[in-house]
């Protein structure tokens, strides 16, 4: 039997087989490219280079935050040998069991890329592992660059820089697991300025790791970007002295300079020292800090939102006298019958009624304003007449944010038709439903920022600058919009007699803002109770100095201290004298203030 | 049989030697790139295995030349002493063998390592050649047969025990070349049967179902069952459907590869979950895509096929492929030696070699045909067999379609006995060819 012709079936064979490999060779080099990103993942690596973060300066050029290094512990779990865990532990000072666990995480992310064991090992702790690192293979340390607060203070104005979470790697690539970012304050708002820009190296690494050489000869490597050093409105020393002045206080001081809108002071009380959140220990200060019932990682200077009380009285001035409601020669009447008063007084001009505080005045005030007398039916002419001091009242930048450039600013309220046709219907109200407004009160609710930012409003009879911490960023001065001004549209004369009233608050004998007298500084200023039933009033005082050519307007709010002018306009005073005479003619009353205390009080 | 020096020059074929020449030194230049080290670029640095495989190819080439100058009668001749030999020495590395690897089959003399299965590979099939044409031998006699499977099963059983699996399986190899010579072509079927009955068995036997009575048991009792299901519906089939006087022997068919395949089905079962060692086992579930507990199962294979994966058309260029060139690839310049190729020189030069390889292995079944020596046949299928088979696994292997079971790429794979086993293996065939006019049988 002649079985030649099985030649072809074993030819037919091997072809059929050699045609497989070549599909197979087809779809692995060509078609697919999931092998080619494999062997780049493998062999590729991308060795970032970490810019230094730009340094921050007060206004005076003062050192305020600096760098430093803190170090991570690595592991390369290929690289790892038999080690004793116990004495590696006590080195890091990490039991067996918390080794085991990291030691295991890293292995699951990767057997040969770098992962951390231990976060930010402070310098001197590291020294002493250092010494000793070299004997267990597979484990570095990489250096951090962390922040230190020259000055410990400022917190709430500087913000929170730490390591990124998964929502904010998610929403920036820019950032890797590890990174830091700044969370809050100026570490937030300017996060793009301070950091710079990450530089790249591009290596082929082997199967252990380790670099072989730079990658196409370096022609995807980028250098870092070094970040830019920031310079702030903040007045280091002045800050200082109103941390000083609220201590074992709460509430807020907030103070500009009038004429540019910069924040020379921002002071949210209680405070801490922003160190405490930097290094080793940050996670337990950090609860700590969450835990307190005072509350001091809560800014208070531009989150915590008060009735404003009395001195909301001079907008309600400001904005009356523009519409024509009053002129300043108005005299009404202090009828008591609707709405209480205090001291001697019966039938005031506008400007008595601002030294008096007399609060029938703003009431018919208010009225006046509310309803215009537009038509006969008093529900609809509320409607008209509140729409109207709406938008006036929201030229002095209550409801807004200002437009500053601190993170998180709560806008506060400032009613409208709208938002009492939620609360009683629509004609369901007219001005005899909202009339504690006038004087303040009521759903009205504004921040201490806004509160220094109408001050300085005064201060410079009728426009501000958002007000803003950036002075300069690097060499490049502000950014435009800060130049830029907003106005309220009213009419500089009428400011004149609100400004003239404020002075007297001061000076006169039965004013009630005295204790904010300063020998040869011109004070404006106007105290504020604000109800708070059941618990103590909160007082509170604006200000702002010298008269003519102001060069500070200030905010300051005491909670539970009662009268306005008996805590915050001292405490005024003695920041608008540091301020402009960089020295204190009354240590007493200095002294008065640092050793009151104010703490959570009971219900009343 | 007086043949002179020059009708030997004459008729040698040139074809196969520059096949050959071409493969080792593509091989060596694979191997150079493997181990290459910006350093130490020196060819003769004798610390570096480009060098030795040098020394090794100068070695190969002068036994070439010795071999193309010995008579082929003496091959004939020398047949069942090289078989027995071989089988020696077989024996003799199970007990004086190093253990590389888990494995017993190297002897260690001096700094040299020498693999008795490499050259077990050419003794058999000497041997093959020399019994199934002694005169007065009937292929088609079932004695001839069963000898002729003994004759591969003795050296293929040995091997098996020292384990190495891969060589093993190349000798499954020799059935295309009895296959040639008059074996049933049943046996092409079978051996395709085996191989689709092993993956469902791989597949099932992995598998857990939930039996009813039994609770939660391997899914190879399923895969049983079907197939006694079958055999009772063929029952029926043939009863219906084939003529009386045939049905004895269809049953008879029936029953016998019903059996077969059973007994197959399972012993496949029990040798991959019970005789294999975890870490075999595991290779074989990630070539089928199954989840293994051990995450670094694949490790080798993940990285072959990114290595050649990585390559794309014509590769990152001789001397630049960082997959095989840092480790990444492991046994790089031995059994994994493919992935240089894929890697630095891409779809252009993998085809290249693949194609070189079919091509060698069409002309050898060519020689074999032009033989008037069913001798010389014989031996030349026998080496295509061989030959097509290390190719089969090997680069089956690295291309993630064939288990990862370790066996030299011929001519390619750094080592000294498999470069001169298969020297050996393929200038016998040479020689032999070049006498084909001198031959009067």
């Amino acid at each position: 039997m002649n079985f030649g012709n099985r030649r072809y079936i074993i030819t037919a064979i091997i072809l059929a087989f050699a045609f497989i490999f070549a599909l197979r060779l087809l779809t692995l080099q060509v078609v697919s490219d999931s092998y080619k990103a494999k062997a780049a993942e493998l062999t590729e690596e991308k060795i970032r280079i970490y810019p230094s973060r730009g340094l921050v300066y007060d206004r005076n050029g003062e050192l305020l935050v600096a760098n430093r290094a803190i170090y991570d512990l690595m592991v390369v779990p290929r690289k790892t040998k038999a080690f004793d865990t116990l004495a590696f532990g006590e080195l890091v000072n990490m039991t067996v069991d918390e080794l085991r666990v990291e030691l295991k995480k890293a292995r699951k992310y990767s057997r040969h890329k770098a992962s951390v064991i231990k976060k930010q090992i402070d310098p001197d702790i590291y020294a002493r592992i250092s010494e000793k690192l070299h004997r267990y293979p597979g484990f570095f340390a990489q250096a951090r660059t962390v922040r230190s607060y020259q000055k410990g203070l400022g917190a709430h104005v500087l913000g929170d820089y730490a390591e990124a979470g998964p929502s904010e790697i998610e929403k920036d690539h820019y950032y890797r697991s590890g990174d830091y970012i700044g969370k809050s304050g100026i570490e937030m708002t300017y996060e793009k300025e301070l950091r710079g820009k990450k530089g790249a190296k591009y290596v082929l690494v082997d199967v252990r790791n380790n670099v072989q050489e730079s990658l196409s000869e370096g022609k995807y490597d980028t250098s870092a970007v070094a970040g830019k050093d920031l310079y702030i409105t903040i007045d280091a020393e002045l800050q200082a002295y109103a941390e000083l002045l609220m201590s074992n206080k709460m509430g807020s001081i907030v103070a500009i300079e009038p004429a540019t809108g910069e924040i020379l002071t921002l002071v949210s009380a209680p405070s801490f020292d922003p160190n405490l959140l930097v290094g080793s220990n940050r996670g337990e200060n950090f609860r700590k800090l969450q835990v307190d019932s005072l509350k001091p990682l809560y800014n208070r200077a531009t989150q915590g939102l008060y009735r404003p009380g009395s001195i909301f009285k001079m907008v309600q001035s400001l904005v009356a006298l523009q519409r024509g409601s009053i002129t300043k020669d108005t005299r009404i009447a202090c009828n008591r019958g609707i709405i209480g008063c205090h001291g001697s007084h019966s039938f005031d001009d506008l400007e008595g009624a601002i030294i008096h505080s007399c609060n029938p005045y703003f009431h018919q005030v208010f009225k006046r304003m509310i309803e215009p007398g537009e038509t006969t039916n008093r529900f609809k002419d509320s409607q008209i007449g509140i729409g109207r001091w709406n938008s006036d009242i929201k030229k002095f930048g209550f409801g807004s944010n200002l437009g500053s450039d601190i993170p998180g600013i709560k806008e506060g309220n400032v009613p409208n038709q709208k938002y009492y046709d939620r609360i009683y219907g629509e004609l369901g109200w007219a001005f005899s439903t909202i009339y504690s407004m006038s004087i303040g009160e009521g759903e009205l609710l504004i921040n201490p920022l806004q509160m220094a930012n109408l001050a300085a409003i005064i201060a410079n009879r009728g426009w501000y600058h958002a007000p803003h911490v950036i002075k300069s960023i690097g060499d490049e001065g502000k950014p435009e919009r800060f130049l830029e001004k907003m106005n309220t549209g009213v009419n500089e004369e009428y400011f004149t007699t609100v400004v003239n009233a404020m002075e007297k608050v001061v000076a006169q004998d039965g004013g009630t803002a005295r204790r904010a007298r300063i020998e040869g500084i011109t004070v404006c200023g106007k105290t504020g109770t604000v109800q708070n039933e059941p618990y103590p009033d909160h007082s509170v005082f604006i200000a702002f100095a010298p008269k003519d050519n102001p060069k500070i307007a200030i905010s300051v709010y005491v909670e539970y201290s009662v009268f306005g002018g008996t805590w915050a306009a001292p405490i005024a005073s003695l920041l608008i004298e540091k301020y402009l005479n960089d020295s204190i003619s009354d240590p007493t009353k200095e002294e008065r203030i640092i050793e009151q205390s104010f703490g959570m009080p009971k219900k009343k | 049989m007086n043949t002179n020096r020059g009708d030997i020059r004459r008729n040698l074929d040139w074809l196969t030697i520059f096949l050959y020449g071409f493969l080792v030194l593509l091989g060596w230049t694979a191997i150079y790139s493997a181990g290459y080290d910006a350093a130490h670029t020196g060819i003769f640095d004798m610390e570096a295995e480009h060098a030795k495989q040098l020394v090794w190819i100068g070695i190969c080439t002068l036994l070439a030349v010795v071999i193309l100058n010995i008579e082929g009668e003496f091959f004939i001749r020398f047949s069942p002493i090289s078989y027995l030999l071989s089988l020696l020495l077989l024996i003799a590395v199970l007990f004086i063998g190093k253990k590389i690897g888990g494995a017993r089959s190297w002897f260690g003399v001096g700094a040299f390592s020498i693999q008795p299965s490499e050259f077990a590979k050419t003794a058999t099939a000497l041997f093959l050649a020399w019994y199934v044409t002694r005169t007065g031998i009937k292929f088609n006699a079932l004695s001839t047969r069963l000898i002729a499977a003994i004759i591969l099963a003795i050296p293929a059983g040995l091997i098996l025990l020292q384990p190495d699996a891969g060589t093993v399986l190349v000798f499954s190899g020799f059935v295309l070349a009895l296959y040639r010579e008059g074996l049933s072509g049943n046996i092409l079927l079978a051996g395709f049967g085996a191989v689709v009955l092993a993956v469902v068995a791989i597949l099932s036997g992995a598998a857990i179902i939930d039996y009813p009575f039994y609770g939660e048991q391997s899914g190879i009792w399923t895969m049983m069952i079907v197939m006694l299901l079958f055999g009772i519906l063929g029952v029926f089939f043939v009863r219906s459907f084939v003529l009386p006087r045939k049905r004895k022997r269809v049953f008879r068919i029936l029953a016998f590869s019903l059996v077969g395949a059973l007994a197959f089905s399972y012993t496949t079962y029990v040798g991959i979950e019970q005789i294999l060692q975890p870490h075999q086992r595991e290779r074989i579930y990630v070539l089928f895509g199954m989840e293994v507990s051990n995450p670094d199962a694949d490790y080798n294979i993940r990285h072959a096929k990114a290595a050649i994966g990585s390559g794309g058309w014509f590769g990152k260029g001789y001397l630049n492929g960082p997959m095989t060139r840092y480790d990444f690839v492991p046994e790089q310049n031995t059994d994994f030696i493919f992935c240089t190729i894929g890697e630095e020189w891409g779809l252009f030069g993998s085809l290249i070699v693949v194609a070189m390889f079919v091509v060698l292995i069409l002309r050898l079944i060519h020689l074999a045909e032009r033989q008037r020596s069913q001798f010389s046949r014989v031996y030349g299928y026998s080496v295509a067999s061989i030959l097509f088979m290390h190719m089969l696994i090997n680069i089956g292997m690295v291309l993630g379609v064939a288990p990862v079971i370790g066996i030299p790429l011929p001519f390619f794979s750094y080592g000294g006995s498999s470069l001169m086993g298969f020297t050996i293996l393929l200038f016998i065939m040479i020689r032999l060819d070049a006498e084909r006019y001198s031959v009067f049988r």
